[in-house]
């Protein structure tokens, strides 16, 4: 990829950005996942195109919601951009620095800025090691607090900051509740005030009383740290209260990227429509007057994507045009990037979308 | 007369660390082509209630006690052959994880067949074409074809249908769907709702759907009960519970989930602590722990769940007076946090008892 292609790239994705400095640019990321048949000659079969050429960036102290339907590549986009996997091709960037590459003691170095809250507050937690050693597991890998009453005093700082009784300090993560876990591993995240934290589906497994909670606590650690932060979740009502931009990936790419507000109520690219329209909403008026736009069938494999446009086999505005040309990731009406032929009219989105009432009467 | 009428259901499972009150006395009816939804946090006993129905939670240990009645028939003291005559057969149930319950040695179909013939006195292949007919109404491409596929060669969604297309083999009456949809994208939640309620619309099945998705029964059903430990603790019609809910921990699950139609800087009101041990539950109300309006009597009195004086259809079960409770939720959504409302409360404590005692 040239030089001057990137550029472009970023000239796409420019407009969305509101004009925030990015903390990191994404660019062509590709991660494929080789499928291979036999026991000691591994012959390559295909691949799963689990991530293929996305670019965006994420601006310093925002939400950006990463969402789709399973198996779009988001966890893996996840991974990538704290380089937990090897990227097969594209650039990451983090503070200008290319990171796509980096090994060793540079990547170590590099984790300090970059932390991950996990889905499931069982098993991400070591049931062997007490809170207190959880939470302090950072500074030990990073050399920091080496002091044993330091890095103490320090721990249970975050155990108070996040809402946990530093008294707790020697207990167990089975004598917690999902809630409580979940508030470990955000102080276990926090521990070394990381510039970045990525939260993979970080309330799904939660209550929803205790969900709250954490989206509570997430929102204020934010304000008070000018976190940046990359939040992964289905619930698409949950994605909109947290995130301050939200990218729409399906099969690999990015489809649509623009601000929440926008998004929700004008979603441009179908397959967006279809997603706004599936939304629960917990508002019987709401949820009688939309014409719920139902997909049907599954989503592609990922190692046999349809050709041009991923979406065209499952589109109702689908023409010929879809399944031979690609369309470019270009801004569409009101200011959304989206990669589409032909983006919702705002009639339509109208008439399929509750959010999009939902803001008409706000607005009234 | 109701299809299902259940009366006083207690559900309480003797163990080593005491007795678990899982359902501890709930009482509510399902009509003909009614959709009930049932609506709690893990642990609320939703899903024990259900499988008692089903006649599903006869463990050794279980003591149960109250009426389950199904078109006037008593299914509680029924014996074992009669249950499992009507289940699957006038009474069918869709699990929430559809890869466990799906035999995975046994080809789609033929588990379908099986369901149609436990039931049906049919050839085999008049059960073969009634299962390609059922996978084919739910919406799986190449019916025939697939019949003949194992469930893990099907996507979470397709075995979703799947258990549907076997739920529905034998028209049941009554529907129960614990977490239809829980582990599905939203897309496919969208087409599997759609699909109970077309199916649901054809043959005048009655529903219950248990969920801990608010957002889920605003859409499908007709009522709603909301359960917390072990009772229901409010019940009411779809549109009255969302517009003018009257318990507190209805309106803490209401203001714990991000509105579509809210600003989006809008505040989450969590509901502070957690599910009580069903062992040994706080005395009085069991939500007062967690209650942000509780007052010294509301420890010591246990309330029954009784119709709103303008409208029976609309059960509540709490001890604060109902002016107070129209003020608290009028505040609540206009943004006051539920502390500072608090100190209300505190000041009408006398009326509010003679209230509710005349009530």
């Amino acid at each position: 990829m040239s030089h001057a292609a990137t550029t472009a790239e970023s000239g796409q994705t420019a407009p969305a950005n509101g004009g925030g400095e990015p903390l990191m640019e994404i660019r062509d990321l590709v991660k494929h996942f080789p499928l291979t048949r036999g026991i000691i000659l591994q012959r390559k079969v295909g691949a799963v195109q689990a991530v293929d050429g996305i670019s965006f960036d994420v601006l310093r102290g925002e939400t950006l919601g990463l969402v789709g339907e399973s198996g779009c590549g988001k966890s893996t986009t996840a991974r990538l951009l704290l380089r937990l996997m090897e990227p097969t091709s594209g650039s990451i960037r983090f503070e200008g620095q290319e990171i796509a590459t980096a090994t060793g003691q540079r990547l170590k170095t590099l984790r300090q800025d970059m932390q991950m809250i996990f889905q499931d507050p069982y098993s991400s937690l070591n049931p062997r090691k007490t809170v207190g050693t959880i939470i302090g597991e950072p500074f030990a890998i990073q050399g920091l607090h080496a002091a044993e009453g330091e890095r103490r005093k320090t721990v249970r700082e975050l155990m108070d900051l996040v809402g946990l009784n530093p008294e707790h300090y020697n207990r167990y993560p089975h004598e917690f509740s999902g809630g409580q876990r979940q508030r470990i591993g955000v102080a276990r995240a926090l521990a070394l005030k990381p510039k970045i934290i990525v939260a993979d589906e970080p309330v799904s497994a939660l209550d929803v009383s205790i969900q709250a909670q954490i989206l509570n606590l997430l929102r204020e650690l934010q304000r008070e740290f000018g976190l940046t932060l990359v939040f992964i979740a289905h619930d698409l009502s949950v994605v909109r209260h947290m995130c301050d931009r939200v990218a729409v990936m399906y099969l690999g790419r990015i489809v649509e990227l623009a601000t929440s507000e926008q998004l929700y109520a004008h979603p441009r690219m179908p397959y967006t429509g279809a997603l706004m329209s599936a939304v629960p909403v917990a508002d019987p008026r709401l949820a009688a007057q939309r014409k719920r736009q139902t997909l049907s069938g599954d989503v592609p494999s990922p190692t046999n994507p349809p050709p041009a446009c991923r979406f065209h086999t499952r589109c109702w505005k689908a023409q010929e045009v879809c399944s031979v040309d690609d369309p470019p990731l270009e801004v569409k009406e009101g200011g959304n990037v989206a990669a589409c032929h032909f983006p919702l009219t705002d009639d339509e989105v109208a008439e399929r979308v509750p959010t999009f009432r939902a803001q008409q009467r706000r607005q009234a | 007369m109701a299809l299902l009428e259940i009366t006083d259901l207690k559900v309480h499972f003797d163990t080593d660390d005491g007795v678990v009150k899982a359902v501890d006395g709930i009482s509510y009816s399902v009509d003909r082509g009614q959709t009930l939804g049932i609506v709690g946090e893990s642990g609320s006993g939703k899903s024990v209630s259900s499988l008692t129905v089903m006649g599903l939670s006869r463990a050794r240990n279980a003591r149960i006690s109250g009426s389950i009645k199904f078109e006037g028939r008593e299914l509680l003291t029924a014996a074992d052959d009669d249950l499992r005559r009507i289940r699957g057969d006038d009474i069918a149930m869709i699990f929430q994880d559809p890869l466990s319950s799906l035999h995975p040695f046994y080809k789609v179909g033929a588990q379908i067949v099986e369901a149609v013939r436990t039931h049906r006195d049919v050839s085999k292949s008049q059960a073969r074409d009634r299962a390609i007919e059922m996978l084919g109404l739910v919406g799986i491409p190449e019916p025939r074809k697939r019949a003949d596929a194992y469930p893990h060669e099907f996507s979470g969604g397709m075995r979703q249908r799947a258990m549907i297309a076997m739920a529905l083999a034998n028209d049941p009456k009554l529907l129960i769907a614990d977490e239809p949809t829980t582990a599905l994208d939203v897309t496919v939640q969208a087409q599997i709702l759609e699909l109970i309620e077309r199916l649901q619309s054809e043959f005048d099945t009655a529903v219950v759907v248990i969920t801990h998705d608010l957002g889920v029964v605003a859409e499908v059903a007709d009522e709603i009960a909301v359960m917390y430990a072990g009772r229901i603790v409010e019940h009411a019609p779809t549109d009255t519970m969302f517009a003018a809910p009257e318990h507190p921990y209805t309106w803490g699950l209401l203001s714990s989930i991000p509105r579509l139609d809210a600003p989006r800087d809008e505040e989450l009101v969590p509901i502070a602590g957690r599910p009580p041990s069903l062992i040994q539950l706080p005395g009085g109300c069991s939500f007062h722990p967690r209650c942000p309006y509780v007052k010294p009597a509301h420890m010591e009195t246990d309330p029954l769940l009784e119709p709103l004086g303008d409208d029976p259809r609309h059960r509540v079960a709490c001890l604060l007076a109902r002016d107070t409770r129209r003020k608290l939720w009028r505040e609540l959504r206009e943004g006051t946090v539920p502390s500072e409302a608090r100190a209300d409360v505190m000041h009408d404590e006398a009326p509010a008892q003679a209230e509710e005692a005349s009530a």
